[in-house]
């Protein structure tokens, strides 16, 4: 058989899971749409003892607009997400991105927080995350905590959630008036992981930049976001040689890694063209939503 | 062992497997449908699709014990009066494919996709199927048969 061995137990109720997630701790993993961990199973690369399979559990399913944020639960499946005008009336920058998840049939069983908690730095959501500095809603036996998106993401497939805790629900800010915005990234077939993507976006008021949001994925780790070019862009209007000076600022301290799908120098070289033309697009849609 | 009752191809079907059985080898191995091929086992190929509750979704990426339940379409569920479906005779009068390995995953995604839309244009088609690997044919022929169906589900 493919996978290793390894208990199972499918819970009704997100206590149930809780319940099993304070018995068993790192022994167990959550088991979400499992586009990722079921290839983590059957690669070795990943060996719990239990997997805890949160698929039963409809509570956490659903998209809902509360004041300022959407509320989007940790089992909502990719193509849900995909589908829903809430998110595309209000999250932009997510609904951008989303179609960029993998491919059609991963998202029909991926889920928004199995991708953010399995915090792959390559990929789309994390980034969107960051950008939008997404609140994170855990739940142990003692109670609920909400993480910021940037404690969020700690390392290489890691975050700050403990392991007796589940993530529930993940909060993205609702986007305001003349608010502009790209998912764009390089990959050596749609729907692979990015070797470089970036999460833009920009709010336009009377023709001035009011704010900016900058977020790499494949660079480092983690999703990286570039907060100096962020700085360097609010207050200034739109134009080609603010940002290109804007991409110069963002990769200038990047350090990405090099693999077989690209160098750490031609990341970094493809980073600063993503910035250029993310924040020229952003710019134009913000224009057109104003 | 987990006892698993589902419907596929229209029929009721039941076993009993482990937890970590992946909803394809039970597919394949306790329900005798070996339409279904698996190429990489990891979620990267798409020979292993299958259509469940509408969707098109990977069967090596998902345990059996999940689909219980659920309304699974193999690639034997298409042809059921031994008659193709409007979309396997297009691929076959288009030469769509060579081989035959990755077949089943093709056909089943595009079947999916061309349900949810029936009017795609070579682009969206293009993107759709991109998630699936053929070492034959170079893709073209894929497309030109799947742009067939298309055209010919428009003219009925």
């Amino acid at each position: 058989m493919k996978l290793p061995e390894v208990e199972y137990e499918a819970p009704a109720t997100a206590a149930d899971a809780i319940d099993l997630l304070a018995e068993h701790q790192d022994e167990a993993s959550v088991l979400a749409g499992g586009q990722s961990l079921i290839p983590l199973l059957a690669l070795r690369l990943a060996r719990p003892a239990i997997l805890i399979d949160i698929n039963g559990l409809a509570e956490l399913s659903g998209v809902s607009a509360t004041d300022g944020f959407v509320a989007v639960g940790a089992m909502t499946r990719e193509y849900v997400a995909e589908e829903s005008q809430v998110i595309a009336g209000s999250v932009p920058l997510l609904a951008a991105a989303l179609p960029q998840i993998g491919h059609e049939a991963i998202r029909s069983r991926g889920t928004i927080g199995g991708s953010l908690a399995h915090a792959d730095p390559s990929a789309e959501l994390p980034a969107v995350a960051l950008a939008l500095d997404a609140e994170f809603v855990v739940r142990s036996g003692s109670g609920e905590r909400v993480i910021r998106a940037a404690e969020w993401f700690e390392g290489f497939l890691s975050t700050s959630r403990r392991a007796d805790e589940l993530l529930v629900e993940v909060r993205f800010p609702a986007a305001t008036q003349g608010t502009g915005v790209t998912f764009t990234e390089v990959a050596r077939r749609h729907g692979d992981f990015a070797i470089v993507g970036l999460a833009a976006s920009l709010t336009l008021a009377d023709g001035a930049i009011g704010d900016a949001r900058l977020a790499f994925a494949g660079v480092s780790d983690v999703p990286v976001r570039a907060a100096a070019a962020e700085r360097l862009l609010v207050g200034e209007r739109p134009a080609a040689s603010l940002f290109a000076e804007a991409a110069r600022v963002a990769t200038a301290d990047l350090d990405p890694p090099t693999d077989l799908h690209g160098s750490s120098d031609y990341r970094k070289k493809v980073a600063a063209v993503l910035v250029r033309r993310g924040l020229q697009a952003a710019a134009d849609n913000a224009g057109e939503r104003q | 062992m987990a006892d698993i009752t589902l419907r596929v191809n229209g029929v009721t079907r039941s076993g009993s497997a482990e937890a970590r059985k992946t909803l394809a080898d039970f597919l394949r191995e306790d329900l005798d449908l070996t339409g279904t091929h698996l190429g990489c086992e990891h979620g990267v190929c798409g020979a292993c699709t299958v259509i469940i509750d509408g969707r098109a979704v990977r069967s090596c990426l998902m345990l059996a014990v999940q689909a219980a339940g659920s309304e699974v379409t193999t690639i034997e569920g298409l042809a059921p009066d031994g008659e193709m479906s409007t979309l396997q005779q297009a691929m076959w009068d288009s030469h769509s494919f060579q081989c035959g390995f990755c077949t089943p995953g093709f056909v089943m995604q595009a079947t999916a996709f061309l349900s949810a839309h029936p009017d795609a244009d070579e682009q969206q088609i293009r993107e759709a199927l991109s998630g699936n690997i053929c070492r034959c044919t170079g893709y073209q022929s894929i497309i030109e048969g799947v742009l067939l169906a298309a055209e010919r589900s428009r003219q009925v």
